[in-house]
């Protein structure tokens, strides 16, 4: 599995992903601090995560 | 070693956030396998056979989408935590309202008006200020404290706006002056598990708008009232967030049903682990539903 550092899809700042990352999860750039969601984890993809929608939430 | 009594067991999420992630650790640490199910791929004909698990953790953050999940896969004869029914009391503000009521527990007053005239008229009747809230919705979103009629006239104007049926209806509550903290209180498989505090700057103390956590003791009061609110709401996980109020006494403001525990683990550290109890009790559990029985004990 990738474990290098990935670049934000938002910022193109560094995002350490770290080496346990799961597809679906989501991520926070530390830069920009916009949401991450990693899309493929074979290989390594970061996509902007969806805007939160009306009924999300716990 | 693959546990012989362990549930077929998938989890349902569209993203993977620290408390799937737990989740899934917590599965693997007992070798329970997993199917992992993306939301965004769920699609469930009438007549397919039925899905090959006995166990659906339901951790879709979407209450719309986790409902209609929830009543596909029972309707399959699996179990899901939560349930439908779960989803559709705690998922709605009025129905919880409605629950707690019925059961006797402390709720702050609270008023469902249908039309923004009706709405002004409980305002009155409840007395300013007042809390407006959306009947669904979370993350304390378009949640309002209104200091008087003129405020309320224009946020309804707002919500008269918006196209959703529901958002036309009002749902007013008495506002509690309490301190600048309410409680949550974790609930799985009937038995309170541990208590936190969340302490803001502002009035909301959701952890989705920045308030910090910390942990609070869990009393046999407390225990009490969260372990009953969440039989009433049909929550075999619950988060049950409850105020205190000026005389000390406790109130019980809503039950959460997609329970997000990063705060709670945090305030807690490594003395309560949150997923662990899940994996224990809702997913190896003898009953992995909500053991009313157990419950009555805790809540005699
Ligand atoms: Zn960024």
């Amino acid at each position: 599995m990738t474990t290098a550092t990935q670049t934000c899809p938002e910022c193109d700042g560094p995002v350490d992903v770290g080496d346990t990352v799961r597809a679906s999860e989501v991520i926070e750039c530390p830069e920009c601090r916009s949401e991450l969601e990693v899309v493929a984890t074979e290989p390594l993809l970061l996509a902007l995560a969806p805007e939160v929608e009306e009924d999300w939430g716990e | 070693m693959v546990s012989s009594t362990a549930p077929r067991t998938a989890l349902l999420a569209s993203r993977t956030r620290f408390e799937e992630k737990r989740l899934l650790e917590a599965l693997d640490r007992r070798g329970i396998p997993c199917t992992a199910i993306d939301t965004r791929t769920v699609r469930h004909h009438l007549h397919d056979t039925p899905p090959p698990w006995d166990l659906v953790l339901n951790r879709e953050i979407s209450a719309t989408k986790a409902l209609y999940a929830a009543l596909t896969y029972e309707s399959a004869g699996v179990t899901v935590i939560n349930s439908a029914t779960a989803i559709e009391t705690c998922g709605d503000k009025w129905r919880t309202s409605l629950a707690l009521r019925a059961a006797g527990i402390p709720t702050p007053p609270a008023a469902l008006a249908l039309t923004a005239q009706a709405a002004e008229e409980a305002a009155e009747e409840i007395g300013y200020p007042v809390v407006l809230k959306p009947l669904v919705g979370s993350w304390g979103r378009r949640v309002a404290l209104i200091p008087d009629a003129a405020a309320l006239r224009t946020v309804l104007e707002y919500s008269e706006a918006l196209p959703s049926p529901l958002a036309k209806l009002a749902y007013l509550q008495r506002y509690v002056d309490k301190p600048d903290r309410d409680i949550r209180v974790i609930v799985v498989g009937g038995i309170p598990i541990g208590a936190m505090y969340r302490t803001s700057d502002g009035w909301r103390t959701n952890v989705a708008r920045g308030a910090t956590t910390t942990a609070c003791p869990l009393t046999d009061d407390l225990a009490k009232l969260a372990a009953t609110a969440a039989r009433e709401t049909g929550a075999d996980l619950a988060g049950v967030d409850l105020v205190e109020d000026a005389d000390g006494g406790l109130q019980v403001l809503e039950v959460n049903h997609g329970v997000e525990f990063k705060g709670f683990q945090e305030a807690h550290t490594d003395r309560i682990d949150v997923a662990e109890l899940i994996v224990e009790r809702l997913v190896l559990g003898a009953d992995r539903r909500m053991d009313r029985e157990t419950v009555r004990e805790v809540g005699a």
